[in-house]
């Protein structure tokens, strides 16, 4: 037995005896994520106790240092905490934004009080971070951001409005991009924290095609942040944004699978030129399973060029997008029901919608192209 | 899913092997232009025998290297991308996969080890890939067997000392039998193909073979021949990355130098995206046909499934990566004098090769239930 093998073993045993049954079953719909934070109501104990366990364990986030309320697992026994956990259907404890995104950022360009500070919060649940990125004349371009924060001396003073802010109406804390100077383009943007219920900030829910709101408008009118609040260093926060991009696409293109499985198996397309098409499908998700795990594998290697994560969020996200036009196709009129029960609320129809901004949001396909084109190809004026 | 520092050596050393004595130039426009029979070189296979490469899926105890289907990917990757023309493919991978563990083994290895013999593997009847349908007829005559029948696609057949051919003694999958057919037996018709690769078609009209010529068991021959396929499918695949790869890096180098409206071509955007996209495309097929030979190695039930996706993907993503190729050079790309063009023919016979792009998504809706 390798110490792998015991670790494996005894990883085993721990969930058996700490995983609530109920948080082995399958995700029933959005509602069953829990997402933590200062207003989360949990749907049932064993939601909660899910939670506090793994949070206790340091398992939401396993290979963070033990220092930071992580695990302080390596990159192996991490993976096997995943494997684990996938053998026995158990839900992820924690849907975070600070878990896949901020946390990795913090740890890299935080200060020590910084880390000791929003990590641990985040790592048991309790605050729940949204992410200030896009303005309404800032999207694809995002360097060119307008949202102000002006240096007061004891404070930053903060004005402006983002866009597309996932679920700012619920979270507590935002990270935002905002302009420190006008000197320079992208250097002059700064990485800011702050609590999203300091005076002046305000939010609108955005009503989607899919019919769900998982985005905002948010606005900041004369919002007063302490100058300790800034990651890395003033006017660099584009080198921080563009490292927490890398992380945000790498979870995107987790996406192109959609759950995983035979496209074909689960819909028995009976006509033949559709089976062909998702015969086509299934051959190109299949292989894309296996650049996944490549990836991965070369990322933590250090192997895998630091530009490579645009090129998997371009083609799992367009997958994604393939593989929900051939479940309607598959589900004929079926698929086309908004509300009824048989429908599951018109899963399919929504789902279909919702994935189409997936090749949008986190920059779109475009903008993932050309940066391959010009770090990877290196093509001239790209 | 990371090569091993043993893997990345070999591939380092295939790669300057290839490159240096394996160039278009220097092999596959030399075979083309002379009107020689085999459409390949002899003194490049001894080559191949020096370096240990003819015995790659040899075991230790016979002399070879002992390597698996992963490897092999490797080398092929590498002939893939300098359409190197050799019998690499069929007579290393394939056929010595075919006669593993039986007395042809004995016979034949220790000829390709030495790069003296070329083995050819016959399966396809008609145009179309379609290995469960054999109908090349074997009856029980005497001590032996009488073959009445045809082949047609052997690569390498007219070139070749031995062709392992797949023929019928009995109905069903199991009612197949591999024969070791020797030169001088079945009628041969050298063929040349679009990429100047010779593939025989072969008649046989009551050829005599005697039981020592079985392959392992009569109607026993489904597991070998599967063994054979998988083998010769994911070594395709990989050589079909390496055409991709190839055609695509010089295709990524002329957007780079070539010139118009005063500008570079690699600067409008319409191309970049092309570019990046297929960039991509061909990363996908390589970690696709990594893990088909990883599978493989490894015993898993998963083999066959990925070894379809992968040859599906791998053929899928080469065409486009010549299509882009020939296109985006313009007219220059249409002309012979160019080598971008020879990626195209390549690509169309390996795409072809066991089984096209249809045949494998077909299997994997097979293999998935549907």
């Amino acid at each position: 037995m390798t110490d792998l093998d015991d670790f494996r073993a005894d990883t085993r045993a721990w969930l058996e005896a700490n995983c609530p049954a109920e948080m082995r079953e399958p995700l029933r719909s959005e509602a069953d994520m829990c997402w933590g934070g200062r207003n989360w109501t949990f749907q049932s104990d064993a939601q909660q106790r899910w939670l506090e366990v793994m949070a206790e364990r340091g398992w939401t986030v396993p290979d963070w240092p033990k220092d930071y309320g992580g695990g302080g697992l390596t990159p192996e026994q991490a993976i096997v905490v995943k494997e684990e956990m996938a053998r026995i259907g158990a839900r992820q404890p924690l849907y975070s934004f600070g878990i896949s995104m901020l946390g990795p950022a913090l740890l890299k360009f935080g200060t020590e009080e910084q880390k000791r500070h929003y990590l641990p919060q985040i790592a048991r649940g309790e605050i729940r971070w949204c992410q200030g990125y896009s303005e309404p004349g800032a999207g694809s371009d995002l360097a060119g951001l307008q949202t102000k924060a002006e240096d007061k001396g004891d404070h930053w003073l903060v004005n402006g409005q983002k866009v597309w802010t996932s679920y700012a109406d619920k979270a507590d804390w935002i990270f935002c991009l905002v302009r420190t100077s006008s000197e320079s383009k992208q250097g002059g943007i700064s990485f800011l924290l702050f609590d999203m219920e300091t005076p002046g900030v305000s939010t609108k829910p955005i009503l989607l095609i899919s019919g769900s709101s998982p985005f905002c408008e948010t606005f900041f009118d004369d919002v007063k942040v302490p100058k300790d609040q800034v990651v890395g260093e003033v006017n660099k926060g584009w080198d921080v944004a563009k490292y927490l991009l890398g992380h945000e696409r790498e979870m995107i293109s987790g996406m192109g699978l959609g759950g995983g499985g035979s496209l074909g198996a689960a819909v028995k397309p009976a006509d033949p030129l559709l089976r062909a098409e998702i015969a086509a499908f299934d051959v190109d998700a299949l292989a894309f399973q296996a650049m996944s795990e490549r990836f991965t594998a070369m990322w933590k290697a250090g192997e895998a060029h630091p530009a490579s994560p645009s090129m998997m969020k371009y083609a799992g996200t367009e997958l994604n997008k393939r593989r929900n036009e051939l479940v309607i196709a598959a589900g004929g009129s079926d698929a086309l029901e908004w509300d009824s029960e048989r429908s599951k609320h018109g899963k399919a129809a929504r789902d279909w919608l919702r994935s189409k901004g997936n090749s949008i949001e986190g920059g779109t396909s475009e903008v993932q192209l050309n940066i391959v084109a010009k770090h990877i190809l290196r093509l001239p004026g790209a | 899913m990371l090569l091993t520092d043993d893997q990345k050596m070999l591939q380092e050393t295939a790669s300057s092997f290839l490159s240096e004595e394996g160039s278009i130039a220097k092999e596959l426009r030399r075979w083309r232009d002379c009107e020689c029979d085999d459409g390949f070189g002899h003194a490049l296979w001894k080559q191949f025998a020096e370096l240990g490469l003819t015995g790659i899926a040899i075991a230790e105890s016979a002399g070879g290297m002992g390597l698996g289907a992963t490897e092999a990917a490797l080398v092929l990757e590498e002939i893939g991308r300098n359409l190197t023309p050799s019998p690499f493919l069929i007579t290393a991978t394939v056929a010595a996969r075919a006669i593993e563990g039986t007395q042809h083994a004995e016979r034949w290895y220790p000829a390709v080890l030495a790069g003296e013999a070329v083995l050819a593997l016959a399966i396809d009847e008609g145009p179309r890939h379609a290995p469960e349908e054999t109908a090349l007829e074997a009856k029980r005559q005497g001590n032996g067997f009488v073959l009445n029948g045809r082949k047609q696609f052997v690569a390498q057949g007219s070139s070749a000392d031995m062709i392992v051919t797949a023929a019928r003694t009995s109905a069903g999958r199991d009612g197949i039998t591999l024969f070791a057919v020797p030169t001088g037996t079945a009628e041969v018709e050298n063929v040349t193909l679009a990429d100047n690769s010779r593939a025989a078609r072969l008649t046989f009209d009551n050829v005599a073979l005697d039981a020592d010529s079985v392959i392992g068991e009569v109607d026993g021959g489904w597991a070998p021949l599967a063994r054979a396929l998988n083998a010769g499918r994911a070594g395709a695949a990989a050589e079909l990355v390496g055409v991709a790869a190839g055609a695509s890096a010089m295709t990524f180098d002329y957007l780079r130098q070539r010139k118009q409206f005063g500008k570079l071509i690699g600067e409008f955007q319409a191309l970049q995206h092309r570019a990046a996209h297929l960039y991509g495309e061909i990363e996908i097929a390589r970690a696709a046909a990594l893990k088909a030979a990883q599978l493989i190695d490894s015993g898993d039930e998963r083999a066959e499934l990925y070894v379809s996706v992968a040859k599906a993907k791998a053929a899928e993503v080469a065409s486009l990566a010549v299509r882009e190729g020939v296109q985006m050079h313009g007219g220059i790309g249409m002309t012979d004098e160019h080598d971008i063009g020879l990626f195209m023919k390549r690509e169309a016979v390996l795409g072809e090769m066991f089984g096209d792009v249809y045949y494998h998504r077909n299997r994997v809706a097979e293999l998935s239930g549907y």
